[in-house]
C-alpha cells in the first residue's frame, strides 16, 4: 500500500520533531535557560518566535523542551508497552487462574481515569523524571494489557493455533511463529497512539506544575509559564500549544495510516 | 426475581465493590509508596524531634489498616478529616467546591450531548459523502488536543483575536444564575470542543453499526421510508450503544474538568484537588480522588444498567 | 400470451471491489440475463456462489446489496419498468407487489421488536387492511405455516423462537400484504437437514394455497426441484441454462447442469474390515470444563486402516466433540482410545511426537486454519521440518511432490494462502497434513464450506490420496450424499450418542431406528414429487400410529 498525502505529511513532521529533539544543542540558537532578550519581545531575525516572559529565546526553549517531551513520552510508551504486552499476551495464552488475576488488576486500575489516579500518586512520591515515566508508564499498560490480551485471544482461537498445538509445536513456536506476527500491526499502530497519550498526559501534568520540574523544560510546563503572555497578545506564547497539537496530530496520522494498512492486509486478495 | 432485576442489583453491588476497592487503593496504595507524609508536609530541613510530633499527631503510627477503617468509617458518616496544610474541614471545602464543578460539567453536557447526537447522526446518515467527510476531519484535529491547549487557543481567539469573553471565570457565592453563566463560558467552550468529537465520532459508530443489521435491510425491503427505517427499527437497537458512548464521554469530562478549571482559575473540586497536590495534602487528595472516582464509577454502572434495562433478551427471557 | 407477472430484460450489475493496495475496480457480476415468471408461478434460480443469483433476485425488487448497482436492462413488474419508478414508487412496490424471504430470518428480525408487529408493519403501512384484519390475517398464515400456537405466536420477540419457527415466520411476513411476487433467498440453507424439510413443506404448501409468484433462489439443485415449475441455472452472472424443472432434473443439456445433477455420484466400493483396526474408541464419555452435562456418551466406533468412517450429526451431535475427545483438546471423562496398537493418552500435551505425527486433522474453514503470514511452502513445509528434520532443498523437493500430489503444480510455493482460491486453501492443508506421513487423519466438515462441483474435487483427491497412501479417514460430516460418496463404514450421532452403527451398506439399509429414518428420510432427492412423497408417508405413518 502506498503512502497517502496525510501519511507522508505526518511522518515528515514526526520526523522533524525526533531530529531537533536529538540534535538540539546543535539545532538550537540560544542556551536553555540564558535570559538573551528583552521581556516578551516580538518574533524578529535575531528571535524567530519571540522572547517569554524573562526574556529567554522561545525557539530555543521550545527546541529543548521538545527533547524532554519526546524522551519522557517515548521511555513511559515504550515501558507500558513492555509490561502491557507481556502481561496480556501471558493472560491469553496461560489462561485460568494468571488471566483472572491480571485481568481484576487492570480492572480495578481502570475503573477511575488515569489522571486522578497520577494526580493521587504523585501526591506522595518525589517529582522527578523516573518516577514520572514509571507512574505514567504503568498506568498506561493497562490498555496496553487489554489489547494485546485480546489480541492475542482472538488469534488463540484460530484453527490454525489448534494446528499448530496438535502438531506438537512448544510455546514458544506458538507465540513467536503463529500468534506475533498476527498481532504485530495492531500493535504497532496502538504504540504510536499510545505515543500521543503520553505526549498529552505528560504536557498535561507539567502544566499543572506536577509534570516535569524546573530547571528542566518541556512543553506542558512552558505552556504554563508564557500563560501570561497570551493576556499582553503574545501569540508566541502559544507556541508550545502549538508544538503539542502539531506532534499530537502527526504521531496520530502515522497510527491511522499504519492501522488501515493492518485492516487490509487481514482481509488479504480475494479473502 | 425478574432477571432484569437481578442483573441491575448484582451491578450495583459490583459498583459498590469496585468503589470499596478503590478507597482501599488510595488509601492503602499511596501508603505503601516510598514517601513520607511527614517529611513531605515539613519538608527536608524539618527536625526529628517535629517529624516524630507530627507523626504521633496525625496518628502515623498506627497500623496502616487500622487508619484505613478509620479513615473509611468517617468517609461513610461524611466526615472527611482536616487539611493538613489549613486545617479546614474537607467535607465542608468539598461541598462547596461540588456544586461549582458539576454546575460547569453540567452546561458543557447540556451544550455537547445533543450536538455530538445531532452531529453523529448527520455523519452516520451521509457516511462516506462530504458531510461525513468534514465532520470527520474536523473532528480528527480537535481529537489530537489535551484540554489546556484547547483551552488556550480558545482564550487567544476568543479575547484577543475577537475579544468577546474575559480569560478568567470567576463564581462566588451569591452570584446570579446569567452572570454564572456567562462567566463559564470559556471554559464551558473548551469542555465541549474537547468531549464532542469523541462522543460525535462514537455515536456515527454506533449508529452505522446498528444500521449495517440485517433487520435494517429487511425494512428497507419492506419498503419503510428512511426516516422510519432508523427512528423505528434502527433507533430501540440503538439506545444502549449510544447511552454508553454518552456516559464514557461524561464520565471522560469529568477529568478534563480539572484541567479546565486550573486554566481558568475557576474555583472548584478539579482546582481544589490540583492545589493540594502541589502542597501534599494527603487526606485531602484522597478524599476529592475518591469523589471523583465515585463520580466516575457511578457513571459507569449507569450506562451498564440502561444496557440491561434496554436489551429485549434480557426484558423478554424465553 | 398474457404479459408475465416479473419481466426482467437483458439485465447487467455492476459492483465497486475494492483491492488493498490497489485502486477500486467496477466489475460486472451480472451480464444481461433475462428472467420472468408468470402469475402464480415459480421459478428457481440455481448456482454456486458467486453465480449472481441473489443479485438477480434482489433486482426485482431495484435493490442492490453494499454497493451494488443495477446499470443495463428493465425490471418490469406488473407491467411497468420500476428501474424508472423512483424511491417514492419503490417504497409502495416493496412489502407490497414483491416481498422478500431471507437466509438468515434470525438475523433479519428486529430484536426489539415483537413478532407481529413486524409481521403486519407493511399491510398497514401499504394501507392494506385494519390492524384487525391484518392480525387476523397474519394468525391464519402462522397457522398455515404450522407454527405452534398461532393465536399467541405474534407476542414473542425473535430471540424466543428457534431458527426454524422464524424462517417461517418470516414467510408469513412476506405472505401477509397479499403480494404478487415472493422473493426466496436460500430460506432453508442454513436450518438443519431434518428442520428443512418441514419448513421447505410449509413454504410449499403456503405458495399453492395463496396462489402467489415465487423466485426461489438456493444452492441446492434437489430442494428447488420439489418447489419450482421451471428452473434457471445461472454460473458466473450469466444464464447457463432455463427449462421446466422435470426437463433440467432428467434431461439436462449443458455440461454444468448435468454437473450439478450428477455431483453426488461418485463411485467407492466398501471396503471391508481388517484384523487390526487403526483408530479403536471405547465407551468414550467427555464433558466440557465447568458443565454437568455429557457432550459424549459412551461411544464406542472403530476405524481399518485404508478405510472411512463418517460420522453423520445434525449440528449439536457432538460429532465435532469426538474429533476433540480422539485428538486429546477435550479429554474423556471415561473411556480409552487405542490408536495403531498403542494407547493413547488422554491428554494431547502428553503424547509422542509419532502419535502426534501419525494422527493429523483438516479443518471445515481452510481460511482459519492457515496462518495467513505463511506462504504455502512454510505451511506443508513445517512439518517436514518439524517431524523428520528435512531442510533446504530436500524440504522444497518434498513440498513441490506434495503440491502435485494435491495436483496444484508449480508457482504456488511461495503464496501467501489469502491468494488462493477456497478449494486451493483446502488442498494446501490435505497437503499439510499429508506431509505428515499420518496413519489417519480426521477431516472436520472438509467440504461444508465450498461450492458443490469444487467440494466433488476435494472428496475424488481424498479418496485417491487412500488409495495411494493407504490412510484412514475419520469423515465429519452433515451432508449425507458426502457420506453415500466415500465411507466405508458409518456412526449416526445423535445427542452425544452414536444411534446407529456399522459398514455403510448396513447402516444405510432398513429397517432403520427413528432418527436414522428421520434423518435419511429427511435428505432431498434429486426427483420430482419427492417431497410430497416423503410428508404423505409420514402423515400416513403418524395416523397409523
Amino acid at each position: 500500500m502506498k503512502l497517502t498525502l496525510a501519511a507522508t505529511i505526518g511522518i515528515c513532521l514526526t520526523a522533524a520533531f525526533v531530529l531537533s529533539a536529538i540534535f538540539a544543542p546543535w539545532i538550537a540558537p540560544y542556551p536553555l535557560d540564558a535570559a538573551v532578550g528583552g521581556v516578551w519581545e516580538q518574533p524578529s531575525a535575531q528571535y524567530w518566535l519571540g522572547t517569554d516572559t524573562i526574556g529567554r529565546d522561545i525557539l530555543s526553549r521550545l527546541i529543548y523542551g521538545g527533547r524532554i517531551t519526546i524522551f519522557v513520552a517515548l521511555a513511559a510508551s515504550v515501558l507500558a508497552f513492555s509490561l502491557g504486552s507481556f502481561f496480556g499476551f501471558l493472560a491469553a495464552v496461560r489462561g485460568g487462574m494468571v488471566d483472572s488475576i491480571l485481568s481484576r488488576i487492570v480492572d480495578l486500575m481502570m475503573a477511575i481515569p488515569s489522571l486522578i489516579v497520577a494526580l493521587v500518586v504523585l501526591s506522595v512520591l518525589p517529582l522527578n523524571l523516573t518516577v514520572l515515566i514509571l507512574v505514567m508508564g504503568v498506568l498506561d499498560s493497562t490498555r496496553v494489557f487489554r489489547l494485546s490480551r485480546a489480541v492475542a485471544m482472538d488469534i488463540a482461537v484460530m484453527d490454525y493455533v489448534e494446528a499448530a498445538k496438535l502438531r506438537g509445536e512448544g510455546q514458544a513456536w506458538v507465540i513467536f511463529r503463529e500468534i506475533l506476527p498476527n498481532a504485530l500491526s495492531p500493535l504497532v499502530a496502538e504504540f504510536g497512539l499510545r505515543f500521543i497519550f503520553a505526549v498529552l498526559f505528560i504536557s498535561t501534568l507539567s502544566f499543572l506544575g506536577l509534570g516535569v520540574q524546573p530547571p528542566l523544560a518541556d512543553w506542558g510546563g512552558m505552556v504554563k509559564e508564557n500563560k501570561d503572555g497570551l493576556i499582553y497578545g503574545r501569540s508566541a506564547a502559544l507556541m508550545p500549544a502549538a508544538a503539542i497539537a502539531a506532534l499530537a496530530i502527526s504521531v496520530n496520522l502515522v497510527a491511522d495510516w499504519v492501522l488501515s494498512r493492518t485492516t487490509s492486509l487481514k482481509g488479504g486478495r480475494g479473502g | 426475581m425478574h432477571p432484569i432485576l437481578k442483573l441491575v442489583i448484582q451491578r450495583l453491588a459490583l459498583g459498590l465493590l469496585l468503589l470499596l476497592a478503590i478507597s482501599a487503593v488510595i488509601f492503602l496504595g499511596v501508603e505503601a509508596l516510598p514517601g513520607d507524609t511527614a517529611q513531605a508536609i515539613l519538608g527536608q530541613s524539618a527536625t526529628p524531634q517535629a517529624l516524630a510530633n507530627l507523626r504521633e499527631q496525625m496518628g502515623l503510627n498506627d497500623p496502616a489498616l487500622t487508619r484505613y477503617f478509620h479513615w473509611l468509617g468517617g468517609v461513610v458518616t461524611g466526615d472527611l478529616g482536616k487539611s493538613l496544610t489549613n486545617g479546614t474541614d474537607i467535607a465542608t471545602a468539598i461541598g462547596q467546591r461540588l456544586g461549582n464543578t458539576l454546575f460547569l460539567a453540567g452546561c458543557a453536557a447540556v451544550i455537547a450531548v445533543p450536538l455530538a447526537l445531532t452531529l453523529g447522526l448527520i455523519a452516520a446518515r451521509y457516511a462516506g459523502k462530504w458531510p461525513d467527510k468534514l465532520i470527520s476531519a474536523v473532528t480528527l484535529t480537535t481529537i489530537s488536543l489535551p484540554e489546556f491547549v484547547a483551552a488556550y487557543f480558545v482564550i487567544y481567539l476568543l479575547t484577543q483575536v475577537f475579544p468577546i469573553f474575559q480569560p478568567v471565570a470567576m463564581v462566588f457565592p451569591g452570584m446570579g444564575f446569567w452572570a454564572k453563566l456567562n462567566a463559564v463560558a470559556l471554559p464551558v467552550i473548551v469542555l465541549v470542543m474537547v468531549v464532542l468529537a469523541h462522543m460525535m465520532r462514537m455515536t456515527r459508530a454506533a449508529i452505522l453499526n446498528v444500521m449495517q443489521s440485517a433487520y435494517i435491510e429487511t425494512a428497507e425491503l419492506k419498503g419503510v421510508p428512511p426516516m422510519q427505517v432508523i427512528w423505528r427499527h434502527a433507533f430501540p437497537n440503538a439506545i444502549a450503544p449510544i447511552v454508553q458512548v454518552v456516559v464514557l464521554n461524561l464520565a471522560y469530562l469529568v477529568v478534563g474538568v480539572v484541567v479546565v478549571e486550573v486554566v481558568f482559575g475557576y474555583n472548584a473540586l478539579g482546582q481544589y484537588l490540583v492545589d493540594h497536590v502541589t502542597k501534599r495534602d494527603l487526606p485531602v487528595v484522597q478524599a476529592v480522588g475518591l469523589v471523583f472516582a465515585a463520580v466516575y464509577i457511578g457513571l459507569n454502572i449507569f450506562a451498564d444498567v440502561v444496557a440491561i434495562i434496554a436489551n429485549p433478551r434480557l426484558r423478554h427471557p424465553k | 400470451m398474457a404479459d408475465p407477472l416479473l419481466d426482467i430484460r437483458n439485465l447487467k450489475i455492476e459492483a465497486t471491489v475494492y483491492p488493498p493496495g490497489e485502486k477500486p475496480q467496477d466489475i460486472t457480476i451480472v451480464h444481461g440475463v433475462s428472467v420472468s415468471v408468470e402469475k402464480g408461478k415459480v421459478l428457481g434460480l440455481i448456482g454456486e456462489s458467486g453465480a449472481g443469483k441473489s443479485t438477480i433476485g434482489l433486482s426485482a425488487m431495484a435493490y442492490g446489496r453494499g454497493g451494488v448497482r443495477i446499470t443495463g436492462g428493465e425490471v418490469m413488474v406488473n407491467g411497468r419498468d420500476i428501474l424508472k419508478i423512483g424511491a417514492g414508487g419503490l417504497r409502495k412496490l416493496r412489502g407490497h407487489e414483491v416481498t422478500y424471504v431471507a437466509q438468515s430470518a434470525a438475523a433479519s428480525f428486529n430484536p426489539a421488536k415483537k413478532l407481529m408487529e413486524q409481521v403486519i408493519e407493511t399491510t398497514l403501512r401499504h394501507g392494506l387492511a385494519s390492524r384487525d384484519e391484518a392480525e387476523k390475517r397474519a394468525v391464519m398464515l402462522f397457522g398455515k405455516l404450522g407454527l405452534p400456537n398461532p393465536e399467541t405466536f405474534g407476542d414473542r420477540y425473535p430471540h424466543q423462537v428457534s431458527g426454524g419457527q422464524l424462517q417461517r415466520a418470516m414467510t408469513a411476513m412476506a405472505l401477509c400484504p397479499k403480494p404478487d411476487l415472493v422473493i426466496f433467498d436460500e430460506p432453508t440453507t442454513a436450518l438443519d437437514v431434518t428442520t428443512q424439510i418441514d419448513v421447505l413443506a410449509a413454504i410449499k404448501e403456503a405458495i399453492q394455497d395463496t396462489g402467489v409468484a415465487a423466485l426461489y433462489i438456493t444452492h441446492d439443485l434437489a430442494v428447488v426441484a420439489q418447489v419450482a415449475d421451471h428452473i434457471m441455472v445461472l454460473r458466473h452472472g450469466k444464464k447457463v441454462e432455463y427449462g421446466d424443472t422435470r426437463q433440467i432434473i432428467e434431461a439436462p443439456r449443458q455440461d454444468y447442469t448435468r454437473a450439478l445433477v450428477s455431483v453426488r455420484s461418485i463411485e467407492h466400493e466398501e471396503k471391508q474390515p481388517t484384523a487390526d483396526p487403526v483408530l479403536r474408541v471405547e465407551n468414550v464419555t467427555a464433558r466440557y470444563r465447568g458443565t454437568a452435562f455429557d457432550v459424549l456418551k459412551n461411544i464406542s466406533v472403530e476405524l481399518h486402516p485404508g478405510q472411512t468412517l463418517a460420522v453423520v450429526g445434525e449440528s449439536g451431535s457432538g460429532k465435532s466433540t469426538l474429533a476433540r475427545a480422539i485428538t486429546g483438546l477435550l479429554p474423556p471423562s471415561r473411556g480409552r482410545i487405542t490408536f495403531a496398537g498403542r494407547e493413547l493418552s488422554a491428554e494431547q500435551t502428553a503424547r509422542s511426537r509419532d502419535d502426534l505425527r501419525e494422527l493429523q486433522m483438516i479443518y471445515q474453514m481452510a481460511d482459519t486454519a492457515m496462518n495467513p503470514r505463511h506462504t504455502v511452502g512454510t505451511i506443508i513445509g513445517r512439518p517436514l521440518e518439524f517431524y523428520f528434520g528435512l531442510k533446504g532443498e530436500e524440504k522444497r523437493k518434498r513440498v513441490q511432490e506434495l503440491l502435485d500430489e494435491i495436483e496444484m503444480g508449480k508457482g504456488f510455493l511461495d503464496r501467501y494462502p489469502a491468494e488462493l482460491s477456497g478449494g486451493q486453501k483446502q488442498r494446501v492443508c490435505i497437503a499439510r497434513s499429508l506431509a505428515a506421513k499420518p496413519k489417519m487423519i480426521i477431516c472436520d466438515e472438509v467440504t461444508s464450506a465450498l461450492d458443490p462441483l469444487v467440494a466433488d474435487g476435494i472428496l475424488k483427491l481424498l479418496l485417491d490420496l487412500q488409495k495411494i497412501e493407504n490412510v484412514a479417514y475419520l469423515f465429519i460430516t452433515h451432508d449425507l450424499a458426502t457420506v453415500r460418496a466415500i465411507a466405508d463404514s458409518i456412526a449416526v450421532m445423535y445427542r452425544g450418542e452414536v444411534v446407529r452403527y456399522g459398514p455403510k451398506s448396513d447402516v444405510l439399509a432398513p429397517p432403520f431406528d427413528a432418527y436414522t429414518d428421520l434423518l435419511l428420510s429427511s435428505v432431498p432427492e434429486m426427483k420430482l414429487g419427492w417431497l410430497e412423497e416423503v410428508i404423505a408417508g409420514r402423515r400416513m405413518e403418524s395416523a397409523g400410529n
